[in-house]
């Protein structure tokens, strides 16, 4: 029925499967609709938001998936910039991951807001003392470029590719990418950074609270480092489950395993970096606001050390040491291992710096306050995750996302 | 904000950070424009391109 829109030498599962996948991932899509729209009409009292809580799960949904969608800057810089030509292979999916990222972290945004009608506050009375002011410009001019990066390959569609106009326009796009690369990956720089830097600047808060460089507290550095390792990471884990469902080997193994590598590289790095920070700040931060280590991690239900060793031990150092040393990242169990950990180490981290910074009691007469989502938060928190499916579903089905998959999977004709 | 805005100040941190979003701006509105025209052009032209 729509094979005229399917791109050429590849296969496609039948029409009537799709479309039941669609119907099935549609339906939880609703779902989120439901609770986005219930959030809009009601307001935030829909949520379990209080005023210990001004930030949560959405906002750390948002951080976790703009930490996520780093892998779309990073892959770019490295195949734009430096020049890594094998990433072609993979760029577009990366692309595609971080337009899914971004656009959902815009979304949440959208929710969290309350009044979305007067998001163009930020722009036009633009509080620029805030960090958070500039990660709204970088956001909102990122998703613009990342936009501009998915164009090219809408626009590669065997129907539209037909149309002289579209069949240029992606050309001159696909000629002067490394300048929107350039952009995106400064823009990311930046954006990724203040919101590290929002959780270190609260003085008020000593589990947040970092030193730091000029007007930057660490944590700004730190991460940009997580997002452009654990990024990559997120990307080839999404490619091998994209390989599992379609039963397909869509990318060649020299491209996974030289962003395996690079990803593993700058997990290293960061980790060490992380760990240093985290000894100055228990050695000495903590102790000059009259604190010590255990203070932060006990008298509580869920906050204990281990978050700390889950973090940095389990989901920082393993996976790093897997991916770095060649025949460990050879090894297919042990790749997807690491690149999970990896994964779940950047979201347990950004947790961390949103979650557990509002639990933290800061005053002598507090107490620890957990929170639990209502519903309506959960539903809106998956709704990105399904939108996501579903974008992936139709780009792999109508759009060349992957280039060397007619190589790797030939038509018997 | 514009420096035409009552809440304009003429200081670094207006400039720099405000400075910052119309840098990016224009970068991606002059490339974007830049590859319409030239794909209109190239249209008219009747010209033929591969991917790269």
């Amino acid at each position: 029925m729509d094979s005229a829109l399917i791109p050429q030498g590849v296969k496609r599962c039948p029409t009537w499967q799709f479309l039941l996948w669609l119907g099935i991932v549609g339906v939880v899509l609703l779902w989120g609709v439901y609770a986005m729209v219930l959030c809009w009409i009601k307001g935030l009292n829909q949520t379990n938001m209080n005023d210990a809580y001004g930030f949560a799960l959405w906002i750390w949904a948002d951080l976790a998936v703009i930490a996520l969608g780093g892998g779309a800057f990073f892959t770019g810089f490295l195949r734009y910039l430096v020049g890594k030509d094998e990433l072609k292979n993979i760029i577009n999916y990366a692309v595609l991951i971080g337009f899914i990222c971004y656009s959902s972290a815009l979304l949440l945004l959208a929710i969290d807001v309350g009044q979305p009608l007067r998001s163009w506050h930020i722009f036009w009375h633009a509080n620029i003392h805030s960090m958070l002011t500039e990660v709204a410009f970088c956001l909102s001019c990122y998703f613009m470029v990342l936009t501009i990066e998915y164009v090219p390959l809408i626009l590669e569609n065997r129907q539209l590719d037909k149309i002289p106009f579209f069949h240029h326009l992606g050309h001159n796009m696909h000629e002067i990418m490394a300048i929107f690369a350039a952009t995106g990956a400064f823009l990311s720089f930046f954006h990724q950074g203040s919101l590290g830097g929002v959780a270190g600047v609260l003085f008020g808060r000593p589990f947040a609270y970092r030193e730091g460089f000029l007007v930057w507290p660490w944590t700004f550095f730190l991460f940009t480092w997580s997002a452009a390792a654990c990024g990559p990471c997120f990307t080839l884990l999404v490619t091998k489950i994209t390989e599992t469902i379609t039963k397909k080997k869509l990318v060649k193994p020299n491209v996974v395993d030289l962003l395996g590598k690079i990803s593993g590289w700058m997990l290293g790095t960061y980790i060490v970096a992380k760990i240093i920070d985290t000894w100055y700040w228990a050695l000495v931060t903590v102790p000059s606001k009259g604190f010590t280590l255990t203070d932060f991690y006990s008298n509580n239900a869920l906050y204990g050390i281990w978050i700390l060793v889950m973090e940095i031990l389990i989901c920082g150092v393993a996976p790093a040491i897997i991916l770095i040393i060649g025949p460990l990242r050879r090894n297919s169990a042990l790749f997807m291992t690491a690149i999970i950990l990896a994964v779940i180490g950047v979201c347990i981290n950004r947790w961390v710096m949103v979650l557990q910074v509002m639990a933290m009691p800061v005053l002598t007469f507090e107490n620890w306050v957990l929170y639990y989502p209502s519903w309506q938060e959960v539903a809106t928190t998956v709704l990105p995750v399904v939108y996501g499916i579903i974008l992936i579903m139709i780009s792999y089905r109508y759009l060349p996302v992957f280039p060397q998959e007619q190589e790797l999977n030939p038509v018997e004709k | 904000m514009f420096p035409f805005s009552f809440e304009w100040v003429w200081d670094m941190d207006h400039m720099v950070f405000h400075g910052g979003l119309w840098y990016a701006l224009s970068i991606i509105g002059l490339g974007v424009t830049y590859c319409i025209i030239k794909a209109a052009l190239d249209t008219l032209k009747g010209n033929g391109a591969q991917h790269l």
